[in-house]
């Protein structure tokens, strides 16, 4: 009796909870922004379908319950089976089940055939980066593998094909594209499987390593979406994030043009390490000569770290990304970035930099190396390696030999939203989740004194 | 040797009859001490597995709490929790537990057929859960690659326990399939040999049915897990790139050339849909049991039953690729694959109805097995339609990889079974220990976890709408998920941690009555199929005493016209069944 | 039985004893039998789906076919005279004298030993010719089919020595007929399992 109340009641809070969702509710789908409305025209078909069904068996359940339970002098009815009942729900079914499938099938052969018109990008997933690659202006994207990926060559194009010379690269994890210009997104790994999706564009595909997979859509509303890898990737899955934005002709090709071509990004000239010399001469007064750090000034060890990574921080300094509100010590290096005039002068001192001999830092931490050593192994060697030497395929620093208060300082700042927050910054943003891996200051001195063995 | 046939006293002289306690609890032959070892070791993974399941939802529902669970440690519990659930706990409780306990005592036959192969089955399974849990004390940790173990990711650097603990996975599921081809040898060849004088297969209760079937798809669809294990210990141990493409790890390009993850997906998913319907048949076989027993009704249209499961069991080797429509293998397959899994939700519903149509005219028992099986009908339709949303391949585009499906299939293959599981026991547990159990108690039970998993899983729905992604230790964020998707995600784990605690009732309870429970009569749900007909309750070793049961009837003789009583047991000969119309 | 009829009637309409005096099962032969064809349909789909797989990986760019040892044929012969020297043993075993029944038993193992030996030979052979398990998936493929094939063959040898020290215990024959029997069903399926994969590989 109380079964049949509660199934029945079950039955309208499910419904009433669908429609409080799906007329106005905080979750349910997102608003679609390319032009498979078709795809949302086969769920609702779906949900009307499945909806009849869910309400009429449950209910007619409900009151078989509540009408056929035991009473004194009751008896059951002997009935072995109803062929002709069986044989009309197994038509009424089948016309359901058609009735979700045609449009399904009829949508899908949309989806795998390309429309001719659709211009062509690629998605490259890296543990755990998206990066972007647009054909130049001959139309077709250059060769590219697994085998000639380096640090120069992050996209692992072929450096012999013409066609490649003038692809536009985007090492970052933020693309745009044409609104109302059908592309083809062809989808390419490095390491693993990713998944590239924007829910609002509602189609997803799998990035698979050592093959070309793609999907295709048409964005009709501009804005700027998540991107997201969806397809379980290791440790830094959860963080593997990126944008898409979706913006007027003009726009994009403003944009686009902005980008540098492969070609551009092989044969930049070398870095000019007199000047970089000279412009460290300012640095030097709180880095030291040799970049050791100094500890009273609140400057950490900078020797050892390679050039793109300080590139990248100068940058940040100068852009705000570092040193905004909480954080006093990163706001004194903002005037002094500023004092590197243009991405030249950064990318001088940066390379400058890396030159000085790495020569480990004196430890100031005592603590629990053991938990310290189990919490690195388990979530920061993913990215940091098992050394703590740090490389550029995950975009991580060198941690072994460098300032272990600093590292303290920052981990806070991470866990604190005072360094990572920028929207520029999305690689710090991927520390501000990972950093959660250790729980308090506590642990964070264990690992900054298991990361101080790693010398 | 020709074909002997068992005659009774033959068979009783053949019995090996245990002395010791050593040898009559630990190492028994008998089917019914095996189906408990089975079943008790099955529940005991299980538990291991809902721990995980509250330790990674605490992170999911209190990230600010829970600061104990690491991205590494979520990512392993994640994965050891799917792949406990799935093969650990159901497989083995439905299979090795149910299916030992149920076979020989619903054919009417004294044992298996190799009882001894029946033995060393659980003993194998010991080993394989002994390598499941080492995994967590070595260095690295379990494997946290998920619990479908995709490589290449599995193999890298970047995923928690790739050096051991992927290795020990492989192996102890390699072991569990050796232990699951000796048990399921053993059930096929009991059903097809060692029935009874008088039954025919088609006069086989559906539990029967159900875990036959089962356990046939086992049989043939687990060599499919067994290679893919191999092929990758080759790849991970020996170097070879059966499934390793040229990739890069943490900067560094591998030895490994040419081989095709996409192939691992298709080997796997050969397996594990499959590996769906060996949980999910059993489970329709023993909530029909059920469902009859309690409602004083036959199983409405007991054929079509039957030739729903034998369709389902083919269909399910035919419709894997629908767990891979965004996986970049060949689009085109996804027309055959949608229309296929779209047609397997015809014999399925089929089964929704009949179930319902025995209730339908029938006289409800509104007993506590009973409330389960009505609760696994009402699961049962909501994870089965959204199962029309994933299979139709346009709509898997927007949901697939999202909460969506998480619920899915926890409403499908999670809940359902588990639901089955508790009603079998309450409804089996006189016989098994010759006890009742508290029925206040169970029906407590009943509403903690059925209203406790539909909290769960209902809202867990709508984060995949939202397309919130699953496998994901902390949502960060964006734009498009609003704040109050977390508040939707404590809620859920709330509702977890509720249910998982609300199952000590379910523990103390069936703990409690072994010992005192009021004592059962023999059969004290007036059920007409075989196992309840013995001589003894709960049965003895051997089962049957000094003759076997000649079998004269259906399963399902209820509330025949005219009959005294309302069930007519299937050992009752044709001549004390009163003629309608004199 | 006919499956079809019997899975179509209506079991609730005829009541009474079906069949015999005695249980019976759905097939006549002997509940080892009947396992052990289930299990050799189990084992061809183990081998059956690494041949899908074999198929499948041979599609991709990488694939160097393998020039199999010529030694194959030879072994091949072994396996042959294996299985036809159980095929003896079985006719010997349902006649009523059983002359030669050692001879043909413990022949048709030895065979097969020989058979693993030189299957090792290849092995062995393509290892000096620098053809490594790593080198190539054609390679990884014969050394794993190959390996599998042995490691069946080993299960056999096993069931096969038990039933050997029986037989030289002096057992009477018609005790050890099932076993031979079941022995002979065994090494048929893993001569035609090895026919397959011996054709699959000279053919790729």
């Amino acid at each position: 009796m109380a079964l049949a109340v509660v199934v029945v009641l079950l039955v309208i809070g499910t419904v009433i909870f669908h429609f409080s969702q799906a007329f106005g509710g905080p979750w349910y789908f997102t608003e679609i922004a390319t032009d498979w409305g078709l795809i949302d025209f086969t769920i609702n078909v779906t949900f009307w379908v499945t909806g009849a069904a869910f309400i009429i068996l449950n209910l007619f359940m409900a009151w078989c319950v509540y009408k056929y339970r035991h009473k004194p002098g009751h008896k059951a009815v002997y009935e072995p089976e109803n062929h002709k009942l069986e044989m009309n729900l197994t038509v009424i079914t089948t016309i359901g089940v058609v009735a979700m499938l045609a449009p399904g099938l009829f949508v899908w052969a949309n989806f795998v055939t390309v429309p001719e018109e659709a211009l062509q990008y690629e998605v490259l997933g890296s543990q755990w980066q998206w990066q972007f690659r647009y054909p130049g202006a001959d139309g077709q994207l250059g060769a590219a593998d697994v085998s000639n990926v380096t640090e120069e060559n992050p996209f692992g194009i072929n450096p012999q094909d013409p066609y490649g010379q003038d692809d536009v690269v985007v090492n970052d994890p933020n693309m745009h594209l044409a609104v109302n210009q059908p592309v083809q997104a062809l989808l390419r790994s490095h390491d693993v499987l990713h998944n590239y999706t924007v829910t609002q564009f509602r189609v997803k595909m799998d990035l698979v390593p050592g093959m070309v997979s793609y999907l295709w859509f048409d964005p009709t509303k501009e804005g700027t979406y998540d991107l997201l890898c969806e397809e379980l990737c290791g440790i830094g899955h959860y963080i593997m994030r990126g944008s898409v934005t979706v913006e007027s002709q003009e726009d994009f090709d403003a944009w686009i043009a902005a980008q540098p071509t492969f070609a551009e990004t092989q044969s930049g000239p070398e870095p000019d390490l007199i000047a970089g010399q000279a412009a460290y001469a300012i640095c030097a007064t709180c880095h030291g000569a040799q970049g050791e750090g100094n500890q009273q000034l609140n400057s950490p060890k900078i020797a050892g770290q390679k050039a793109w990574y300080t590139e990248r921080q100068l940058n940040h300094f100068k852009v705000g990304a570092r040193g905004g509100d909480g954080d006093t010590n990163g706001a004194a290096m903002v005037p002094m970035a500023m004092t590197l005039a243009d991405d030249a002068a950064v990318r001088n001192v940066s390379a400058y930099i890396e030159t000085f001999p790495d020569e480990p830092s004196t430890p100031t931490i005592s603590a629990d190396v053991a938990n310290g050593g189990d919490i690195y192994d388990r979530n920061c060697a993913a990215c940091h390696l098992d050394d703590g030497s740090g490389t550029w395929y995950t975009d991580a620093p060198a941690l072994a030999g460098m300032s272990d208060w600093y590292f303290v300082t920052q981990i806070s700042n991470f866990l604190a939203g005072i360094r990572g927050m920028h929207p520029s910054d999305t690689y710090g943003e991927q520390m501000v989740s990972m950093s959660t891996a250790m729980a308090d200051l506590e642990e964070i001195n264990d690992v900054a004194a298991y990361i101080n063995t790693l010398r | 040797m020709a074909y002997v046939p068992l005659a009774d006293s033959d068979h009783e002289t053949e019995m090996h009859h245990p002395h010791s306690f050593v040898e009559k609890y630990v190492w028994s032959q008998d089917h019914k001490v095996i189906a408990i070892q089975y079943g008790g070791l099955a529940v005991f993974t299980g538990v291991v597995g809902l721990v995980l399941s509250l330790l990674f939802r605490m992170q999911l529902g209190f990230p600010e709490t829970a600061t104990f669970i690491d991205p590494s440690f979520y990512y392993q519990a994640v994965t050891m929790h799917g792949m406990i659930m799935v093969v650990y706990l159901l497989t083995a409780l439905f299979l090795g537990g149910f299916g030992n306990y149920m076979i020989p005592l619903m054919c009417g036959a004294r044992d298996m057929v190799f009882p001894f192969l029946n033995m060393l089955s659980v003993w194998v399974f010991l080993v394989s859960v002994i390598i499941l849990m080492a995994s967590f004390f070595v260095s690295g940790g379990p494997t946290g690659g998920g619990w479908t173990l995709y490589p290449p990711q599995t193999n890298l650097a970047g995923t928690p326990g790739h050096d051991m603990g992927i290795v020990l996975m492989l192996i102890s599921l390699a072991v569990f399939i050796v232990a699951a081809t000796m048990g399921g040898l053993n059930y096929v060849v009991t059903v097809l040999q060692y029935r009874c004088r008088g039954l025919t297969m088609m006069r086989l209760p559906l539990t029967v049915w159900g875990i036959f079937v089962a356990t046939l798809l086992a049989l043939f669809a687990f060599p499919a897990l067994l290679v893919s294990a191999i092929m990758m210990l080759f790849d991970i141990l020996l170097g070879t790139s059966f499934f390793m493409p040229a990739i890069i790890e943490s900067g560094t390009p591998l030895d490994h050339n040419g081989g095709s993850p996409i192939l691992f997906q298709h080997l796997f998913w050969f397996f594990g849909h499959p590996e769906v319907y060996i949980v999910a048949l059993p489970a329709f076989g023993l909530v029909s049991d059920v469902l009859s027993v309690h409602a004083r009704k036959n199983i409405f249209g007991y054929r079509m039953m039957v030739w729903a499961i034998i369709a389902i069991g083919g269909l399910s080797f035919i419709v894997w690729a629908h767990h891979m429509y965004v996986s970049g293998m060949h689009p085109y397959f996804g027309f055959f694959f949608a229309t296929t899994t779209l047609i397997i939700a015809v014999p399925t519903a089929l089964k929704v109805y009949n179930w319902i149509l025995t209730l339908w005219e029938g006289d409800i028992r509104l007993n506590a097995p009973m409330y389960f099986a009505i609760g696994f009908i009402f699961t049962f339709i909501h994870g089965g339609i959204t199962g029309l949303f994933l299979g139709n391949v346009v709509i898997d585009l927007p949901l697939s990889d999202s909460y969506f499906v998480v619920a899915h299939f926890h409403m499908v293959m999670g809940v359902s079974p588990v639901l089955v599981v508790f009603a079998a026991i309450y409804h089996w547990y006189p016989l098994v220990t010759g006890r009742m159990f508290n029925e206040g108690m169970a029906k407590l039970h009943f509403w903690c976890t059925f209203l406790g998993t539909y909290a769960i899983y209902l809202p867990m729905h709508y984060l995949g709408f939202l397309g919130v992604p699953r496998r994901y230790y902390a949502l960060g964020t964006t734009d498009f998920i609003p704040a109050s998707a977390q508040d939707l995600n404590t809620t859920i784990t709330i509702a977890a941690l509720f249910v998982g605690a609300a199952q000590l009732l379910f523990f103390i309870n069936i703990i409690w009555s072994l010992r005192n429970g009021p004592k059962a009569e023999s059969n004290p749900w007036g059920a007409a199929s075989l196992e309840w007909q013995t001589p003894d309750t709960p049965p003895v070793h051997g089962n049957w005493g000094a003759s076997l049961p000649t079998v004269y009837r259906w399963a399902y003789d209820y509330s025949v016209p005219g009959a005294a009583e309302d069930f007519i047991s299937q050992d009752t000969p044709e001549n004390s069944e009163p003629q309608k119309d004199s | 039985m006919s499956f079809f009829k019997n899975i179509t009637t209506k079991p609730w309409e005829r009541k009474g004893v079906i069949g015999g005096l005695e249980p019976e099962g759905a097939f006549e032969s002997a509940n080892e039998k009947v396992a052990l064809s289930i299990f050799l349909v189990v084992a061809s789909v183990v081998f059956s789906l690494f041949t899908v797989g074999y198929f499948l990986r041979m599609e991709l760019p990488d694939w160097r076919p393998l020039s199999e040892p010529s030694q194959l044929w030879f072994n091949t012969g072994l396996l042959i005279a294996s299985s036809l020297l159980f095929q003896w043993a079985k006719n010997i075993t349902q006649r009523a004298d059983d002359k030669n029944l050692r001879l043909a038993f413990f022949g048709g193992g030895v065979l097969a030993v020989l058979f693993i030996a030189g299957q090792l030979m290849t092995w062995a052979s393509l290892q000096e010719a620098g053809l490594f398990l790593t080198s190539n998936p054609a390679n990884a493929f014969y050394y794993l089919m190959t390996g599998l094939h042995a490691a069946h063959l080993l299960g056999g040898l096993w069931v096969w020595s038990k039933s050997s020290i029986r037989l030289l215990s002096g057992e009477e024959a018609a005790e050890l007929k099932l076993s031979i029997e079941l022995c002979t069903l065994y090494w048929h399926f893993l001569l035609i399992v090895w026919f397959i994969l011996f054709a699959l590989l000279l053919n790729t």
